[in-house]
């Protein structure tokens, strides 16, 4: 009879901490940290072909769910991570700005592709030269569009952040002053 | 029809002999050029009129010249007999310091939002139009950008320049 091998099923390490009999003590910050990093709720705001490589990186083959993220979340209220994928026209800047104001803390903003970051090839008097002139950008996606893969690395990068940022971030003087930049309380 | 050109020519000549400027033969398509003035007219004549029954105006656009002193600006029309299936092209032009000329909503409804269209990219006012207001780009916007004396690129960029872009 040959020996039925299991697959190793790899779960989410805990957080450093102590350890013992009938025990686990860590900060509430590590622990909620790593809750947030796997359980991000994105809100795709899809313009353009970003948003059709987005929806390949959903499905089946490269499926975002594996890092948590396959909930998405159509109400900016409920979201913890805007994606903008696509050109923003000038048009579309205050909508776009309107949905950020409306999530709630903590939330993560990751620009997808050449348009949202920059502008891309489209120097011209309609288009918003990249997002980051009307809202704070965490994490930056090269690429015309960017491949399903350096989407994932783009939201493992968000989830670096979400698991190390304090869960007071919003009370840091560097956050308000940030903001405040942009012109949001 | 043997000759659409003659046979609409014929027609406009007949009652409009003053404000046709020029006819022509572009391709596939009999052009006139046709005064400010007489273009609301012309049009109605083209929809009206049973031998011709231009019903559909498939579409318009703004033209801008700036070399063409006196006559900078212009609204290209594009109308359709769908029955009989011909299609006609009209153009007319007027000074950049004037750009006003009637509305055509009277005749066709899909002109409304072309129009705004119009004065939205050119700056062109359309005298009897029920909203005109700008259409496409934000409302904020304080110039027409499809004039050719305004740059096509964004202003407000600092970092990207010609040599990026091997101009």
């Amino acid at each position: 009879m040959t020996e039925l091998v299991k697959p190793k099923i790899e779960i989410v390490p805990s957080p450093a901490g102590h350890e013992g009999p009938g025990f686990f003590a860590t900060s509430l910050d590590k622990a909620v940290g790593m809750a947030r990093k796997n359980s991000l709720w994105p809100l795709p705001f899809a313009t353009s072909c970003c948003g059709i490589e987005f929806m390949a990186t959903m499905a089946s083959h490269y499926d975002l769910g594996r890092f948590g993220a396959e909930r998405l979340s159509f109400s900016p209220r409920q979201a913890d991570l805007l994606m903008v994928m696509g050109t923003i026209a000038k048009k579309m800047g205050p909508i776009l700005r309107q949905v950020y104001e409306q999530m709630a803390e903590p939330k993560w903003v990751l620009s997808m592709g050449a348009c949202a970051s920059s502008g891309g090839i489209f120097d011209t008097y309609s288009v918003l030269q990249g997002i980051d002139r009307i809202i704070p950008v965490d994490v930056y996606i090269p690429g015309c569009p960017p491949r399903p893969e350096q989407v994932l690395d783009g939201i493992l990068q968000i989830q670096k952040l979400a698991a190390s940022e304090s869960i007071r971030r919003r009370d840091t003087d560097e956050y308000k002053e940030m903001l405040e930049k942009y012109g949001m309380e | 029809m043997e000759n659409l050109l003659t046979h609409i020519q014929e027609k406009l000549n007949a009652k409009f002999a003053e404000a046709i400027v020029s006819a022509s033969q572009e391709k596939d398509f009999p052009v006139f050029t046709v005064k400010r003035e007489s273009i609301h007219e012309v049009l109605a004549f083209l929809r009206d009129e049973k031998d011709l029954g231009f019903g559909f105006l498939t579409t318009m656009c703004g033209l801008n010249y700036p070399d063409n002193k006196g006559k900078e600006l212009g609204v290209m029309y594009q109308l359709h007999n769908l029955p009989k299936n011909l299609r006609v092209r009209l153009k007319t032009f007027f000074p950049v310091n004037d750009p006003t000329i009637a509305t055509v909503t009277d005749l066709f409804l899909t002109a409304n939002w072309m129009e705004r269209q119009e004065y939205d990219f050119y700056g062109i006012i359309f005298k009897g139009h029920p909203n005109l207001k700008r259409i496409l780009n934000m409302d904020e916007m304080t110039y027409h950008p499809m004039r050719k004396e305004y740059p096509l690129e964004d202003g407000t960029r600092e970092d990207k320049n010609d040599t990026m872009f091997g101009r």
